[in-house]
């Protein structure tokens, strides 16, 4: 019941994105489009402009709310997020560096982006490891946050004064949006982000022990740090393939994967594919909004979860506070 | 007499980045089937250290152990955790969980990483909540148990794993004298009646020597006397490991010792 309700939901988002948009069609000329019948314009703005752009932004919403409840597990931490621990700025700044050396082709920036992940959360993990060995997971937040600002900040700066021409453009990416989507950008997102996403759904049990801590979970049976490695590695590869489409969008990992908790609870068989659906609606909905709000002119969609994760996360820290 | 679960040939271990200490040094021991086996000793004497080198958590610098007839570091974690049952000291978990979920998390080293509990194991889960008398908290979040329900729980996770051997790392820690003595009771009717080898890391020197039948004193790193508690359990080996003036009596047979007080030995 809960899954077919969960269904639905990405259904209609999935439909509303669709039906939506600057473009003024009407809901069934937008279906006509869709299924091939109208005339050629609303053919091609459907086909070639909206769809792709739905379905990329349910994909890489998806990924994210994965990547949080990932990331959640992993630190031990229910605020954990990929833009919170710094990994979606410097998935950003790898990004910019790759595009302001003129080496930015649509399968490369994934990969620059990658690298730049791969080093922020390393930093990142630096920086929390304080008294010897104990990682605290509240350092761990605050020091992903302070390398994600830091990452923001030098990403201004080589927009500044790079001469590259996209990376003046980037400013509007790196806030986040699908205005960049294509079939082609589809492609490369799906490419990328299958392994990950299969690779981390077979990890779904020890995930489960990991929330017990790291010895108790090994003394079950988990290879923690194999598992972390191989954990850290996805989420920062599904990090990177997302900033690299779609720019920087925070907190659908964080507000995702909670509300999935609360719902679902906190098995991760269950919990993540219901994160990656729930996800994919909130992405695809937050995108359609972006682009109504103001027509015709667009939001970046980053701005628009900001706006509603923000509040969110004050919420939710008051609670995990107490 | 059973079969040798763990054996240590003259291990040390050094943690890295701490000079010249070792925190075992030379040990050597065997824990057998069907045998409790409590590792007592003072504060940082190196307990914890030497039960994480008998379950391959760490490696020893020098010499081997061998866990079930391999090495113990040569195991996989989850051939380990189909063998091994271990209760450690710290542990919370971050996000709510039921008493039954918590005991179910022993089977997943049983299961493949998609499969789902079958038979075999839900009836592992309901054998184990039953031994460990947790079964009318099965339903229970473990965030609302008292310290005692929680470390019961926590054996009868272990139990869910269907091991051979049993490990205990100070679980009586924060417990009350009911509570700790329920465990104690618990654990050495478990070795007893399962045959398996029974690990107990405590501080509790008096009641180790009653319900453990070998006891490891550890002083500094090293095993200064391993044996039956009445053979090891001696004024002169207590005064020397926990510097500390004792006197001993006995109960029914068992070393007991009672620390002195200051004027009592100064006199």
């Amino acid at each position: 019941m809960r899954w077919l309700g969960l269904i639905a939901l990405a259904l209609v988002a999935l439909a509303i994105g669709v039906a939506v948009g600057p473009a003024d069609l009407s809901p069934s000329t937008a279906w006509g489009g869709l299924l091939g019948r109208g005339d050629a314009t609303a053919i091609t703005i459907v086909r070639d402009l909206r769809l792709p752009r739905v379905v990329l932004a349910f994909l890489v919403g998806g990924s994210l709310a994965v990547t949080g409840a990932v990331l959640q597990a992993l630190v031990r931490n229910p605020l954990a997020d990929p833009y919170l621990l710094g990994l979606s700025g410097g998935a950003g700044l790898g990004a910019v560096v790759a595009i302001s050396l003129r080496l930015g082709g649509a399968w490369t920036v994934p990969l620059a982006a990658l690298v730049g992940a791969l080093l922020s959360i390393a930093l990142v993990y630096q920086l929390a490891v304080v008294s010897g060995s104990v990682l605290d997971t509240r350092v761990l937040l605050l020091s992903g946050v302070v390398v994600g600002a830091f990452a923001a900040s030098i990403m201004g700066a080589i927009m500044a004064i790079s001469t590259a021409p996209e990376v003046r453009n980037a400013l509007l990416w790196l806030l986040g949006g699908f205005d960049a989507a294509s079939w082609r950008a589809l492609g490369v997102f799906a490419a990328y982000a299958a392994i990950p996403l299969v690779v981390i759904y077979r990890q779904s049990r020890p995930l489960d022990l990991m929330s017990l801590g790291e010895e108790p979970a090994g003394f079950l049976g988990a290879d923690v740090e194999r598992l972390k490695r191989v954990l850290f590695l996805a989420a920062s590869l599904l990090t990177a393939v997302a900033v690299a489409v779609s720019g920087i969008i925070g907190f659908v990992g964080l507000v995702v994967p909670h509300a999935i908790r609360i719902l679902w609870g906190h098995l991760h068989r269950a919990l993540l594919p219901a994160a990656f659906l729930l996800g994919g609606a909130l992405l695809t909905a937050a995108d359609a909004l972006a682009r109504t709000a103001f027509a015709p002119l667009t939001l970046p969609v980053g701005v628009v979860t900001a706006l509603i994760g923000v509040p969110l996360f004050v919420v939710l820290v008051r609670r995990w506070a107490k | 007499m059973g079969e040798v679960i763990f054996a240590a040939d003259r291990i040390s271990f050094r943690y890295p980045g701490t000079e010249g200490v070792s925190a075992v040094n030379d040990v050597s021991l065997s824990i057998e089937a069907g045998e409790l086996t409590g590792i007592v000793g003072p504060n940082g004497s190196g307990k914890t250290t030497l039960l994480r080198l008998l379950l391959g958590v760490l490696v020893p610098c020098k010499g081997e152990v061998t866990a079930f007839g391999r090495p113990a570091s040569g195991w996989k974690r989850r051939e380990l955790a189909r063998m091994i049952g271990v209760v450690s000291q710290r542990e919370e978990p971050a996000f709510p969980l039921r008493v039954r979920q918590a005991v179910l998390f022993g089977r997943y080293a049983h299961l493949g990483p998609l499969g789902s509990p079958g038979e075999a194991d839900n009836a592992a889960v309901e054998r184990a909540l039953d031994r460990c008398d947790v079964r009318h908290l099965a339903d229970r979040w473990v965030e609302t148990l008292s310290g005692g329900e929680w470390q019961r729980v926590r054996i009868a996770r272990a139990l869910a794993q269907e091991p051979r051997a049993l490990a205990l790392d100070e679980a009586t820690a924060n417990l009350d004298i009911r509570h700790e003595m329920e465990l104690f009771e618990l654990t050495s009717q478990l070795v007893n009646e399962g045959r398996f080898a029974g690990v107990l890391v405590t501080h509790q020197v008096n009641l180790a020597a009653r319900f453990a039948d070998r006891l490891v004193v550890m002083d500094q790193g090293t095993a200064c006397a391993i044996g039956r508690p009445n053979e090891v359990l001696t004024r002169d080996v207590l005064e020397r490991v926990f510097h500390w003036p004792v006197t001993m009596t006995e109960w029914r047979g068992w070393p007991q010792f009672i620390p002195l007080r200051k004027d009592e030995f100064e006199r």
